[in-house]
């Protein structure tokens, strides 16, 4: 540093720091020594930085730092805490048969709580938020159940899954009665319609109800009842009441027939822990159209 | 300063200088007298419930906590006696500090500033540690000495200094530790501090406001009432011609002379005032001002310059009160020859005595006559309404049952609203189904999953009010509360 005490302004009493611009010189006015001394402390504490905590990237990996801190095995100690303090009530919920857990209100409420976070992982992308489904996928509120709305039903439904190729799936589909050539093309159009009349829909002009019951009886009943009624154990809906899948108008009912149904649901067992699916199965019961 | 000055005959001295006051060391003198006794009577009063309040039991049944006043954070509830509050109760809080803040507007037009002087933790607790200080390293003109003594330091005057600030701390300390018995039951928890097996939470606590007593009344003292509180500069703005304050009464002591030489000039006749100069107002008082400057923002009218003036006033054989409780009004009627007169009735008074007691009877009304059992409803929103196969509506709602009493209930539910409503509670086989009965525990709430069915055809509306009558069927009471019955 150059010494300025020699040059002094005359006006204002205070040293220069020799730079002159026309006659104006810049006086010497330095940072505070308390500012530049905190500024130099902060460069050596950060060099404390350096050494506690991971900082220089390596080749391979990067330096750990004196104590190894991660913030990935931060979470790791966390999630396990979580589960220590879950450990009891969630190893409750895991012993707890299906029937005990809707009696005991406590883990009921458990059940529900944890159910309505997984489902929302893990079934809502299908299904929805609100379990209201949308075509192709059922909506879990009302009563309609393709394979049975008991607990233990719905229970072994999100365990083994739809057509998931799971060794304990549940099978059984609506065959593509047009593409496999099975019906013409006036035929579908005549079961289409006498499906529509099972629920007490209109249908189109010219429609013969004996053609379509005599098709139906033929083809359709064997699943579906000769009612109509459904059966549960193959996974063949109830063609009678309110509530449809792939839509109640001619059209669809014509694709239905025609190209045939297929949905699939995956096998929850094996993702999910098995208390995780009983809460689940819980939660999908509590919505309210649980048998 | 209306005289206007040219800027140019400022010399730099009048307007160089520091913004910045260093403070001035105050050391009140001890006095005795009425407003001293009254001063100890309330500090005791005061620091006494303070510190034993939380020991005070109460019944409250089995299960329920036994401390009279307890804020039980965990469980969100705080006991007042026999008053038992719920988190959703807290605008009752609202309405105490209304009052609270009325009232003391009420005193400042009344007495002045009857807070600051008396009632204040800031003045309590600081009086306390001077009462401490004075005891221990003497009064005013001993403290005075000493602080200024260039000596160095002898192990009596070190152990003075030690023994002072113990006192204080253990004064701090205790007032932390009474505030933590204030969120926990008190002997349990005393228990537990000393075993030191309390929360790391108390002890925190405890360390905050033991280091908060000790510096607010310890060291800044007067400084807290000076430049920290805002009720200085908000009383100055409510305060009336009419509110008694502490003053000088400058009819009575101007002009201000010696005891001799004011017999002398009484003597022959002359008018002189009863004021002798002797300062020992100034000496008295916390906040280190003189009086006799008229109002000022920093007197915290603790009345000690009254007693000290009075006891001076009796020595010379003069009339007490010289300084007392007093207004401008009076002193003027004083000075032309008429009779003082106080009014303490008057329009600001009423009017805020009217606000006091509306608001405390509102509170107390609602707080009397509030119901025990109350019920929330939350529609589903995800789905509003769900068709069932047979074509009806179900709509779903979280209902909330809110039992405050300290007996469990057993609660019928009834739906009112659409036509041919069915109702179940999840999780819940009732023996009526069509009126769930449900057991909700003393002081808890349950949440209920309800869902409500009405066939399609009966309610055409899209959405249908529908209102939920819980009914404890064992005594009788009743709420209700609405939300809507929606079609997809």
């Amino acid at each position: 540093m150059t010494d300025h005490s020699s040059d002094i302004d005359s006006v204002s009493g205070k040293s220069t720091t020799g730079h002159e611009w026309d006659g104006i010189k810049e006086l010497n006015t330095p940072l505070p020594r308390w500012w530049v001394i905190t500024f130099y402390l902060t460069i050596v504490w950060s060099i404390g930085y350096w050494i506690v905590y991971p900082a220089w990237p390596l080749i391979q990996s990067n330096t750990t730092g004196l104590f190894g801190y991660s913030s990935r095995a931060d979470v790791a100690v966390e999630l396990a805490n979580l589960e220590k303090i879950r450990g009891d009530k969630m190893a409750a919920l895991g012993t707890a048969s299906l029937a005990d857990i809707q009696k005991d209100p406590a883990l009921l409420a458990l059940a529900r709580a944890k159910g309505k976070t997984v489902f929302g992982d893990n079934c809502a992308p299908c299904h929805g938020t609100g379990a209201t489904g949308s075509k192709g996928y059922p909506n879990l509120n009302d009563d309609e159940w393709l394979w049975g709305g008991s607990l233990d039903q719905i229970m072994q439904t999100i365990q083994f899954g739809v057509r998931s190729g799971h060794a304990k799936t549940h099978e059984g589909q609506m065959l593509a009665f047009g593409k496999d050539g099975v019906l013409k093309g006036d035929e579908i159009v005549t079961a289409a319609n006498y499906v529509r009349s099972l629920s007490g829909l209109s249908t189109r002009n010219g429609y013969d109800a004996a053609k379509g019951q005599k098709i139906f009886a033929e083809n359709c009943a064997a699943c579906h009842g000769d009612a109509g009624k459904g059966n549960q154990e193959m996974g063949a809906p109830d063609l009678t009441d309110k509530i449809w899948l792939y839509g109640s108008d001619e059209a669809s009912l014509i694709e239905t027939i025609g190209q045939g149904r297929a949905g699939v649901m995956p096998a929850w067992e094996g993702r999910l822990d098995p208390a995780t699916i009983k809460a689940m199965a819980v939660y999908v019961h509590s919505l309210g159209g649980g048998k | 300063m209306n005289k206007t000055v040219n800027p140019n005959e400022l010399k730099p001295a009048d307007d160089v200088g520091p913004l910045y006051a260093a403070r001035k060391k105050v050391y009140p003198q001890s006095v005795s007298g009425t407003f001293r006794r009254i001063k100890w009577g309330l500090m005791a009063f005061c620091l006494g419930v303070y510190y034993f309040l939380p020991f005070v039991r109460w019944n409250r049944g089995l299960g329920a906590p036994s401390q009279a006043v307890l804020i039980d954070l965990p469980n969100s509830r705080f006991y007042f006696f026999f008053i038992e509050l719920w988190p959703q109760e807290v605008y009752y809080f609202t309405g105490l500090l209304i009052v609270a803040a009325v009232a003391l507007f009420l005193m400042n037009s009344i007495g002045g500033r009857i807070w600051c002087g008396y009632l204040c933790p800031q003045t309590v607790w600081t009086d306390l540690f001077y009462a401490v200080e004075r005891l221990i390293e003497g009064d005013r003109r001993e403290r005075m000495k000493k602080d200024k003594s260039s000596d160095p330091m002898k192990l009596e005057r070190i152990s003075e200094i030690v023994l002072k600030h113990s006192i204080w701390l253990m004064i701090a300390w205790w007032t932390g530790g009474a505030w933590v018995l204030y969120f926990n039951d008190a002997p349990t928890l005393v228990k537990e501090l000393v075993t030191f097996q309390g929360p790391m939470l108390a002890y925190i606590w405890i360390g905050i406001l033991t280091a908060t007593t000790y510096l607010l009344a310890g060291f800044m003292r007067e400084q807290v009432c000076t430049y920290m509180c805002p009720w200085p500069r908000i009383q100055a703005a409510l305060t009336d011609e009419w509110a008694l304050n502490v003053t000088y009464r400058y009819d009575r002591g101007e002009k201000r002379t010696s005891v001799k030489k004011a017999a002398e000039l009484r003597a022959l006749g002359q008018q002189v005032g009863d004021c002798v100069d002797c300062y020992q107002c100034v000496a008295v008082c916390p906040t280190g001002i003189d009086i006799r400057n008229g109002p000022q923002m920093e007197c915290i009218q603790c009345g000690l310059c009254i007693d000290a003036c009075d006891n001076v006033m009796t020595k010379i054989g003069r009339p007490k009160r010289l300084i007392g409780y007093d207004n401008d009004i009076n002193i003027h009627r004083r000075q032309a020859g008429k009779a003082p007169i106080y009014r303490i009735v008057r329009p600001r008074t009423v009017v805020y005595s009217a606000i006091i007691a509306a608001v405390g009877g509102f509170m107390i009304y609602t707080l009397a006559t509030r119901s025990l059992l109350d019920v929330n409803v939350l529609h589903d929103r995800n789905p509003v309404a769900v068709k069932l196969s047979d074509g009806s509506i179900r709509n779903a709602y979280t209902v909330r049952l809110l039992n405050k009493s300290g007996y469990d209930r057993v609660i019928a539910i009834d739906v009112e609203g659409p036509v041919n409503p069915t109702m179940h509670v999840v999780g819940i086989d009732s023996v009526t189904p069509d009126r769930p009965i449900i057991v909700i525990p003393r002081d808890a709430t349950s949440e209920l999953r309800l869902l409500v069915t009405a066939p399609a055809e009966n309610n055409p509306e899209k959405s249908i009010p529908v209102r939920f009558h819980v009914m404890d069927i064992g005594l009788g009471v009743a709420a209700s509360a609405t939300d809507n019955f929606v079609a997809p």
